[in-house]
């Protein structure tokens, strides 16, 4: 299960970068966020996985999907990046990942292998409104705000500019 | 299910994700392809973190809510991001980096 999951992610995720068609390059980074949920569910974090699910798959995919219908004609193929271009993108994305493989298969993780439970959302809310010791009472007020925000400006920027004259 | 499965290769599978997304932040001109890029950087983040809390440190649920903020500064980001871009395209009529070459008319 496993690797058909990280299968369909590396597959995806390449076809979403090279892809002509950018209504088709939206449709395999839905199916990369799709497989992450399947990872997620196969780590047993099944509030995490609801949460994939639900806000990259439903929301933000759709969100991308509205503003490519709003901005593109879907019969247009996106020019061709240029050999130049690619190869020295090729070259420092290639020479990264193989730096950090090298460094991830080289280091020793220790395991812990202790019963796993499942995560209770009630553990997950009870952290997460918790003011103690493994409380997240202010990242989650920082979010919060960060949110009320970004509401604000999104309404801002993309209402109407009224006419600059009067 | 994951067990038997070491970290490492959930740990390959990000990073190949994350190094792709480079790879089209850098060569794509088209601004909704770019966002797209960054949204498969910041989901690799996710796996990484997820994958990290559960099978080293079963016990706590740091990497939990780390990702969990992760997904939703991506949210806000990907909304400001699209509300930018169709501003520009009613400007310009265009969202290809390579063209938007002025900030204000």
């Amino acid at each position: 299960m496993f690797f058909f999951f990280s299968a369909i992610i590396i597959v995806c995720s390449i076809l979403t970068v090279t892809s002509r068609k950018i209504l088709r390059a939206a449709t395999y980074l839905l199916f990369v966020l799709v497989s992450t949920a399947g990872l997620y569910f196969l780590l047993r974090y099944n509030f995490m996985a609801a949460i994939q699910l639900a806000l990259y798959a439903g929301g933000i995919v759709v969100l991308i999907i509205f503003s490519i219908l709003l901005t593109s004609h879907i019969g247009d193929r996106l020019p061709s990046p240029g050999w130049k271009k690619a190869l020295y993108a090729g070259v420092v994305s290639a020479f990264g990942a193989v730096m950090t493989l090298v460094v991830i298969l080289q280091t020793n993780f220790q395991a812990t292998s202790t019963n796993i439970e499942r995560t209770e959302v009630r553990t997950i809310g009870e952290n997460l409104l918790n003011t103690g010791k493994y409380g997240y009472a202010l990242p989650f007020e920082v979010i919060s705000i960060l949110l009320l925000a970004v509401m604000i400006g999104a309404i801002v920027l993309a209402k109407k500019q009224e006419d600059q004259s009067n | 299910m994951f067990e038997g499965i070491p970290i490492t290769w959930f740990l390959v599978v990000s990073t190949i994700m994350f190094f792709v997304g480079i790879f089209g932040f850098l060569v794509r001109k088209n601004l909704i392809t770019m966002l797209m890029s960054t949204e498969l950087i910041l989901n690799s983040v996710g796996i990484n973190f997820v994958a990290f809390n559960r099978i080293l440190y079963p016990g706590q649920l740091e990497g939990m809510f780390f990702t969990i903020f992760i997904i939703a500064v991506a949210a806000a980001e990907a909304s400001i991001a699209i509300a930018i871009i169709l501003n520009i395209y009613r400007r310009m009529k265009n969202i290809d980096v390579e063209k938007i070459n002025e900030m204000k008319y």
